[in-house]
């Protein structure tokens, strides 16, 4: 490894030193923002229009740790787990071009799960801008509708502003994807190096300020409530809210359910969470909206998988918005009282206003319909004693052999719904999941992501048979970069819930649903990455032990029952307090 | 229901600002029926006015995901009675129908103005609402109309003074959002 010995890395420094700014390329001007920012890890590709910011990457590799992805799909989707299981902003470099392109999913997906991250992509030439040149992709159209913000520079001189804004962007207010492409001429020119971060935009104003009237109208609200009920929310993850809320809720005796991106915020086995919301989610929070006198929502936009049919959810409830994107109030659901703020300030200044209640008789009524849904579901699905292993039980294991202390990463699907719906999480940020977007092929490549984020925590990627093989080429960088991630591929050999739907939907048509897969262990022998088959109910607890006890990756297939069903259910556009629980 | 609104943005004055905005009311299939922008008393701030056929409802949230977008100001829906407006149009005439009927009169009952003569042709100007403008052409047609060209709605609104007390503090703010 070299390092470069011209200057100390923070300029103020070379400043006092020289006396002079040190005049440096735009390439290296790029590497110094990232380092400025508290960058130590960048997953990318590279290609022809990003190959001088390569180059200075290659001075700064005790600094900056690079991982060589597979397809710049995956970039992403790792910089994505990355930021959601370490809080910090993710990093992806791509060419241009096609190297540009395969970055759009990965955005869109952490557009719409409000994810941090910052892509780099190299443009060609300036000169050559709006010319068809080779690998020349018009990316900042493209991208514009998926990002929270990009930008191409064109001159040298403007990339350590850019960087700084493309940081504060994407890590402030909702988080999301920003996007800078840098044109070839930029990266090679040369230029007067100064970093200063960015801590203002005059206009965005990323932190609203906290309308202490609408915090009283809200603690007015939940006083004179009978049936409050708390919608948990990402943002509660985003703001570092889990103790407020978990305090408001103790303090008033209000159950909470979370949404699939709220996942993970209150630990599962806290008396007041009452479980998931939504499509798959469990039945008492979807039913008791129907009864709730006051909704809190925090930190949530009511996207149509909870809500179910708008116009009939919710009907008896006054609904109380905390939510820090004035675009999210009102969108879906009509705010009683909207609360445009950052969650934890708001929630912190509810609980002084809030009086101590006592709801027994409302949680009792979660607690009847917790124990409809363990009769008719949960048992059978979690502790089957015949016929082909169920993935409820396979998570189950998993939960009580992790203690539920590892970083879930799910991919899209039954299996998805199935380990949201039954690992027991404990920890904040231990869920990462494509919720928004159902990116199918997201959990390999964003588990790779979260051990590098959080390598002191087991990260186990739960994956479907059709997932896994959109972005399976990923097996070679986690052994590359020996990155200790586990893999379960839960296999029914179907695009499952497609297959549910068929059936239920589509009277058994099981059109292109049905799959012949590879020998999945082998793949990953073929990637150097150890394995090993599950079929039979007697091994399952054993190979979950020995995977847990390997050290560095490894892959265990489940094989698991074919035709099976995620229940609860509602059927798309019903009312949510239809949900079905067979 | 479904009427014409008129919506406000102010902007930094941005490469491809004009996309990140229309873009939104493509999403949720809204025709943008004119549009008109140009810099405001401020300098770098930039004001669009757009006119659109939709509803309330929609355009409180297509305003909403508008003023998210990190270099816009704010935006408005206006109703029909929050805005002063105006459009402008020119039409241009055969020369030859000077000599026929009564144009003088026409142009001055109509509070019309002749920018230019030349041999061929001349041309009127005329400001006002859009019904009036294309009221005009009918009115124009016996002489001999060649082409017809109008502006898209430049408005004020009633109520702007908080608003631009704002902007101008914002003038002495550091402009660079490079």
């Amino acid at each position: 490894m070299q390092q470069k010995d011209v200057l100390p890395m923070k300029p103020e420094i070379a400043d006092k030193q020289l006396a002079v700014k040190p005049v440096i390329t735009g390439s290296e001007a790029v590497i110094r923002s990232l380092i400025e920012e508290g960058v130590d890890t960048i997953f990318g590709y590279p290609g022809g229009a990003i190959m001088p910011i390569y180059d200075a990457l290659y001075d700064f590799q005790d600094q900056v740790h690079h991982i060589l992805v597979r397809h710049e799909q995956g970039a992403t989707h790792a910089a994505q787990g990355y930021a959601r299981s370490s809080g910090k902003v993710g990093v992806a470099f791509a060419t241009s071009g096609p190297g540009a392109t395969n970055l759009v999913t990965g955005l869109a997906d952490a557009y719409m799960d409000s994810t941090p991250m910052v892509c780099i992509t190299g443009q060609v030439a300036a000169a050559l801008l709006g010319t068809d040149a080779f690998q020349e992709t018009d990316v900042i159209g493209i991208t514009m509708p998926i990002t929270k913000w990009n930008i191409q520079v064109t001159r040298p001189e403007d990339i350590p502003g850019a960087m700084a804004k493309a940081f504060y962007i994407a890590r402030s207010g909702r988080p999301g994807p920003v996007l800078v492409d840098i044109t070839k001429n930029a990266q090679f020119g040369e230029f007067e190096y100064e970093y200063k971060k960015c801590e203002y935009i005059r206009s965005y104003r990323p932190i609203p300020e906290l309308s202490q009237e609408a915090v009283s109208e809200a603690a007015a609200l939940i006083n004179s409530a009978k049936k409050p009920f708390i919608l948990c929310g990402h943002g509660v993850l985003l703001s570092g809210a889990e103790k407020a809320l978990i305090a408001l809720a103790e303090k008033a005796q209000i159950p909470i359910g979370s949404t699939l991106l709220g996942l993970s915020a209150v630990p599962v086995d806290h008396p007041m969470y009452v479980g998931m919301l939504g499509m798959h989610g469990n039945y008492g929070p979807n039913m008791l909206t129907g009864e709730a006198d006051v909704v809190i929502a925090v930190g949530m936009r009511f996207d149509d998988r909870v809500t179910g049919d708008v116009g009939t959810y919710v009907p008896n409830a006054k609904v109380i918005h905390i939510e820090i994107d004035a675009a999210e109030i009102n969108k879906i659901v009509k705010a009683d009282v909207a609360v445009h703020a950052d969650a934890k300030p708001a929630l912190e200044a509810l609980i002084q206003q809030v009086n101590p209640a006592d709801h027994t008789a409302w949680l009792e009524e979660f607690r009847a319909a917790d124990k409809k849904e363990y009769d008719k579901v949960q048992h059978r699905e979690l502790y089957p004693q015949e016929g082909e292993l169920k993935m409820a039980e396979v998570i189950r294991l998993i939960s009580e052999k992790t203690k539920g202390e590892a970083v879930l990463v799910t991919d899209v699907g039954q299996h998805q719904m199935v380990a949201s719906r039954y690992y027991r999480f404990k920890n904040p940020n231990t869920n990462v999941t494509s919720g928004g977007m159902g990116t199918m092929g997201f959990s390999l490549p964003a588990a790779m992501g979260a051990k590098m984020g959080t390598p002191e925590k087991e990260v186990v990627a739960i994956i479907g048979d059709g997932c896994f093989q959109m972005t399976l080429q990923e097996l070679a960088t986690i052994h590359q970069s020996q990155i200790g991630v586990k893999i379960v591929i839960l296999n029914n050999n179907f695009l499952g819930m497609v297959r549910q739907w068929q059936q239920l939907f589509f009277d058994r048509r099981y059109s292109s649903t049905e799959m012949v897969n590879p020998d999945f262990v082998q793949v990953a022998k073929g990637f150097y990455i150890p394995g090993k088959k599950v079929t039979a109910r007697e091994d399952i607890s054993a190979a979950i032990d020995e995977m847990l006890a390997h050290q560095g990756a490894y892959l265990l297939e489940v094989v698991v029952e074919k035709e099976d069903n995620v229940f609860p259910m509602v059927p798309a556009g019903a009312p949510i307090t239809t949900i079905r629980l067979e | 229901m479904q009427k014409e609104y008129t919506v406000t943005v102010y902007t930094e004055d941005r490469i491809g600002i004009t996309n990140r905005i229309t873009i939104i009311f493509t999403r949720r299939g809204i025709n943008i029926t004119s549009l008109t922008t140009a810099e405001t008393e401020i300098p770098g701030v930039y004001k669009f006015v757009i006119t659109v056929m939709s509803t309330r409802e929609k355009l409180d949230k297509v305003v909403g995901q508008i003023e998210r977008l990190i270099e816009i100001h704010r935006a408005f829906v206006h109703e029909e009675d929050e805005v002063v407006y105006q459009e402008l149009a020119l039409y241009k005439i055969s020369t030859r129908s000077l000599h026929t009927g009564d144009i003088e009169r026409l142009i001055r009952e109509n509070n019309a103005r002749i920018l230019t003569i030349t041999a061929e042709y001349f041309v009127i100007e005329k400001t006002g609402h859009q019904q009036e403008l294309t009221d005009f052409i009918k009115k124009l047609e016996p002489y001999g109309l060649i082409e017809y060209t109008k502006s898209g709605r430049v408005a004020i609104v009633k109520w702007s003074r908080r608003f631009h007390e704002h902007l101008k503090e914002l003038h002495t703010q550091d402009a660079d959002i490079s």
